[in-house]
């Protein structure tokens, strides 16, 4: 055995270099575009606001079925969500900025998941993961809610039945472009105000 | 307890009630009988506390709806747990009058089965303590069994035959 061993100890020494090349290269979010001079750095307020908030999401779990599984391994080491600035989750929709609702939602339930969101502050993002909080999926019937934009407003509907972890990542950066982009002055817009009261809100 | 077997349950039966059980049957060796409202509750009284029954275990109620005769059947099970039976109970009733005495008087664990049976069928258990919906929502002004009323849901927007090239 000791033969083997030392070979490939010598192996391993032989690609330490490369090894430690691919491990360092570190992403880091780019500056948003702005005027640039020597000590100073000038930019809109909204555009820093974005990449502030876009970067510290904490989102509100709303799992009520397999899709809220999926989410599990979504929060854990192997994908770790946690890279995204979502580490911390909210489980009081009061701190909670973006809405996430995996899973079926029955028309029992719509009520109370209306009342989640009235009870998120201003600005509120959500998400449907999967087939049931999409559309109703593979449940046509009469007491499941066809789609949970029936009740409230959705900013981003990831596919998928249940879709795998890296959909609901992929969603999770739709938002975080979404954020990004938003105009300070959009939730005090007619428009939202139209479309909130369309769901029968405020 | 000694053992039972459902020839002996039809002939306790037969000897208490004659007429008033009818239908006797096995499928697949499950007992079923079908009886009326009227002796309903005397019929599993006797399963339950009878000498030679000792059905004590209320598996399970529930109904069926059959549109074409009009009628709306309450199923009940029970179960022997010594003697290792079982027994189905049915009584049919009109489905424009769907009106049952409770069980509850017999089991605490009906009051819960009659509740969804009424919820899901609109049977009314007359003398039960608390009939009122427990799994649909209490905004739901049909019973969604029955089966003039659609399994669907009317707002399902992605189902046109021409997004599946139908």
């Amino acid at each position: 055995m000791l033969p083997i061993y030392c070979r490939f100890v010598v192996h391993s020494i032989q690609n330490e270099p490369f090894l430690f090349y691919d491990m360092s290269d570190i992403n880091i979010v780019d500056a948003p575009p702005g005027i640039e001079g020597s000590g100073f750095f000038a930019t809109s307020l909204d555009k820093v606001i974005g990449l502030a908030r876009s970067h510290s999401l904490w989102p509100l779990p709303f799992a009520t079925s397999c899709c809220g599984i999926e989410f599990m391994a979504t929060m854990g080491s192997h994908y770790d969500f946690g890279r995204f600035g979502s580490e911390r989750l909210s489980f009081s929709p009061r701190q909670a900025d973006l809405l996430m609702v995996m899973g079926t939602i029955a028309k029992k339930m719509s009520p109370v998941l209306k009342q989640v969101y009235l009870q998120m502050a201003e600005p509120r993002w959500v998400m449907a993961v999967g087939a049931c909080a999409s559309s109703g999926g593979i449940f046509d019937t009469y007491s499941v809610l066809q789609g949970i934009d029936e009740i409230i407003p959705v900013d981003v509907y990831v596919p998928g039945c249940p879709p795998r972890p890296e959909a609901i990542l992929d969603g999770f950066g739709k938002i975080q472009e979404l954020v990004k982009n938003e105009s300070g002055r959009r939730r005090n817009s007619d428009q939202y105000k139209q479309m909130l009261a369309s769901y029968g809100i405020e | 307890m000694a053992e039972i077997t459902n020839s002996d349950v039809i002939q306790l039966l037969n000897e208490r009630f004659g007429n008033k059980v009818a239908g006797l049957n096995e499928p697949y060796g499950l007992l079923t009988i079908e009886t009326t409202k009227d002796v309903i509750i005397d019929v599993l009284r006797f399963l339950k506390e009878g000498a030679n029954t000792g059905f004590s275990f209320l598996t399970d109620i529930t109904a069926v709806h059959y549109p074409e005769r009009n009628h709306i059947a309450v199923v009940y099970h029970l179960h022997n747990m010594a003697a290792k039976i079982r027994i189905r109970v049915k009584v049919f009733l009109h489905e424009l009058t769907p009106n049952i005495p409770t069980a509850t008087v017999l089991w605490n664990g009906a009051n819960w089965m009659e509740r969804e049976t009424y919820d899901f069928f609109g049977v009314k258990f007359e003398g039960h303590p608390d009939l009122r919906r427990i799994l649909n929502m209490d905004e739901l002004n049909v019973h969604p069994m029955l089966k003039q009323y659609p399994l669907e849901d009317p707002n399902r927007v992605d189902k046109k035959d021409e997004y599946f090239g139908r």
